[in-house]
């Protein structure tokens, strides 16, 4: 690409435009991460040709689709695994798990927990829509109390997970929220992830105008970035315990989590030179086949 | 297909006593495997014990998944990250497997899976034989695909054929299964492992051409496309939804048939090339006893009371299993009065038979339902009613 197209738009060479338009609903805040997630790609010192995305199924599930690096549109619920085996297979590889809140919370859950309790070097980006997009705006894990889901018409009497309480108690290595109002912010959060030699998450909150905002009756795009901009308040390492999102409630954003801990890779390695002496091969440093 | 010799580094070179589940993780590491994602299950668990034992000395990766749907998913991962792996399961956690198997056929990504099967349905008999996942091999996932399934009579043969295994999966860039059972895959024998340049191993099927050009679904000659990895600068996509050649999705019935089409028939003409089975006097044979897996062993016994008794037994022992040889059926079903089928289960393979023979010759099963292995007797005595 010449500099004069790059200039028109920087992040071009990063999508497969041979795929647009995309499948996206007009005022869907899920495009506006993957810009954020194509600027930290453009600002990031890692070599592309060296990032991998995965993603699973849904809405937010097709951004594997759209992202112009090695890219994986896997299945409902499993790309973190899917990651898993990708980063150990090539521990070169940076990998980013692109994935809606149902896909990584909800049919995913447990694979969460693990990769995070794990501190498997990933980086997952999650797109919260407060519910199950792709599908027709169904309750989800995530859905606020109180608000209506079409499989909630009576409204949801759940209470939802707070995924960077879970994200923390799990033992992420770092952890943030934002909403898509907050694009810089997300930019830097998904630069700081990949850069993270462990678990992160980055979990940004978004206008899925078409269900979530119709069926509550919340207004447009614009409107659900008011409430953002009205009700989220930045306050960087903040409990985790104090995160709860109610139904248009207060967003409480800002990166929560940002610690240090042996990844798996560095664990086993770590563990097995020690316990095993020079029968260890370490993986992924000297030879990695 | 390029062929190059086993790593020395996970060849066991030597004579051994193992059981088929150890003998399955030797096969894998001699042919190359170095990563296995599994969660533990009776009766297959020893083969991800014995993994986690060897692999650190010989370099690669062991992790034990938070479940099988996890397992599955890490392997299909490794692959497209350049590794070969395997993972063992049973019932259960192979019905949990069943979604991403699904996705595996669809991505076209070699992998190898062993079923050491147990008395089902649901938790059944953890620690007993069955033979009753044949067909949920074949057809467990949702939608139409192809797979190949190899099923060992022996811990030797768990050894060979776990290497065929990944021979065949990547060649045909398929899943494949070692349907093994509790029976051989508990079974102490002796395992000869040969030294490694005696060990042919199929290499993936690397693409070369320029990197502009390469089409990650474009069928080779032989309907197999060429394969890359991350991390090499094609900055590919794939995905489980119905793609064109690009791997870009194409929702509509004229791509569904190029893509099912091509995953199926790479498969299907080739079956001929993949179908190993054993015969003995079959020329003259009144009748054909079928089997596979731990049930060949125990037909030995019944099928030579019944030469004694002077009845002409012809034996069919299928190695592989999926794609079935339907082929040799059809071709021996007018030639003689019946084929015998007993299987630990209540009739899984012989509706192959029943279809492949098409009503030219008569088809008994001999049914078992699991728990243990037939009793020779009863065997004995299908074969006395078929030549009545
Ligand atoms: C095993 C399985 N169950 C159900 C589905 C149907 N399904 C597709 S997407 C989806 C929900 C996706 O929700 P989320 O991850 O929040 O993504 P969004 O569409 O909201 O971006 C569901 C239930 C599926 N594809 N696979
Ligand atoms: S349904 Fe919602 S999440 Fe999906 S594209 Fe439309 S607005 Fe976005
Ligand atoms: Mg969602």
């Amino acid at each position: 690409m010449n500099d004069e197209a790059r200039q028109k738009n920087p992040i071009e060479h990063l999508l497969r435009m041979d795929r647009i338009p995309h499948i996206w609903c007009p005022g869907c805040g899920i495009g506006t991460v993957v810009t954020s997630f194509a600027e930290a790609l453009r600002k990031s010192n890692i070599e592309l040709d060296k990032i991998a995305v995965v993603s699973g199924i849904g809405c937010t599930g097709r951004v594997a689709g759209y992202i112009k690096l090695d890219s994986f549109h896997t299945t409902h619920g499993r790309a973190i695994p899917f990651a898993t085996g990708l980063k150990l297979a090539n521990p070169e590889l940076k990998v980013v798990v692109f994935s809606g809140d149902g896909d990584i919370f909800g049919i995913g859950g447990n694979h969460f927990i693990h990769a995070a309790r794990r501190n498997m070097d990933l980086t997952v980006i999650c797109v919260n829509n407060f519910n199950y997009a792709m599908t027709g705006g169904q309750v989800a894990a995530t859905t606020p109390t109180d608000a209506n889901a079409s499989t909630a018409p009576y409204g949801n009497f759940e209470q939802p997970f707070s995924i960077p309480y879970l994200a923390d108690a799990a033992g992420a290595s770092y952890v943030a929220r934002w909403t898509a109002l907050h694009l810089r912010r997300v930019t830097k959060s998904i630069q700081e992830g990949m850069d993270k030699n462990g678990f992160s998450l980055i979990e940004v909150i978004t206008p899925c105008v078409t269900l979530y905002a119709r069926r509550n009756r919340l207004g447009d795009g614009l409107n659900l970035l008011k409430y953002y901009y009205d009700k989220s308040e930045i306050k960087h390492g903040a409990d985790t315990r104090d995160l709860d999102i109610s139904y248009q409630g207060k967003l409480i954003v800002g990166k929560f989590i940002d610690r240090e801990r042996p990844n798996f890779i560095d664990a086993m390695n770590q563990h097995m030179s020690t316990v095993l002496g020079d029968d260890y091969e370490l993986y992924g440093r000297i030879n990695n086949d | 297909m390029k062929k190059v010799k086993a790593d020395p580094k996970g060849v066991l070179t030597g004579a051994h006593y193992l059981d088929g589940d150890f003998a399955l993780a030797e096969g894998a590491l001699a042919a190359g495997c170095r990563f296995f994602g599994g969660y533990p299950i009776t009766p297959s668990t020893e083969t991800a014990e014995r993994f986690s034992e060897r692999i650190p000395r010989v370099g690669g990766i062991f992790i034990q998944m938070e479940d099988e749907l996890g397992s599955i998913a890490s392997l299909i991962g490794a692959v497209w990250g350049g590794k070969k792996a395997m993972t063992v399961t049973s019932g259960p956690g192979f019905s949990l497997m069943m979604e991403n198997i699904g996705l595996a056929c669809m991505m076209e990504t070699p992998l190898v899976i062993a079923n050491v099967q147990r008395g089902g349905p649901s938790t059944g008999l953890p620690t007993l034989t069955g033979q009753q996942d044949m067909m949920q091999a074949k057809f467990g996932s949702h939608g139409d695909y192809e797979i190949i399934a190899l099923s060992p009579d022996s811990p030797q043969e768990c050894f060979d054929l776990t290497i065929e295994a990944f021979n065949l999966s990547e060649t045909y860039r398929v899943p494949t299964f070692i349907m093994t059972d509790e029976c051989v895959g508990h079974m102490h024998e002796k395992v000869v492992i040969p030294p490694a340049d005696e060990i042919e191993l199929v290499e993936r099927k690397w693409y070369t051409g320029p990197k502009e050009a390469y089409l990650p679904y474009k069928p080779d000659k032989d309907l197999v496309p060429f394969m890359i990895k991350a991390g090499d600068g094609y900055r590919f996509h794939t995905t489980g939804l119905t793609h064109d050649e690009r791997g870009y999705p194409v929702i509509n019935a004229e791509c569904q048939k190029v893509n099912v089409t091509n995953i199926i028939e790479k498969i299907r003409k080739n079956a001929d090339k993949i179908i190993k089975i054993e015969e003995d006097q079959i020329d003259g044979a009144e009748v054909v006893l079928i089997s596979y897996g731990i049930t060949s062993r125990v037909a030995v016994r019944a099928v030579r009371l019944a030469r004694e008794a002077g009845i002409k037994v012809g034996t069919m022992r299928l190695i592989t299993v999926w794609p079935f040889p339907e082929k040799r059926i059809k071709e021996l079903a007018p030639k003689i009065k019946a084929f015998i089928i007993p299987e630990v289960n209540y009739g899984q393979m012989v509706r192959e038979v029943e279809r492949s023979a098409a009503g030219k010759t008569q088809v008994f099963g001999v049914p078992h339902c699991g728990g243990w292995v037939h009793n020779p007797e009863d065997i004995l005595n299908v074969i006395k009613e078929a030549v009545k």
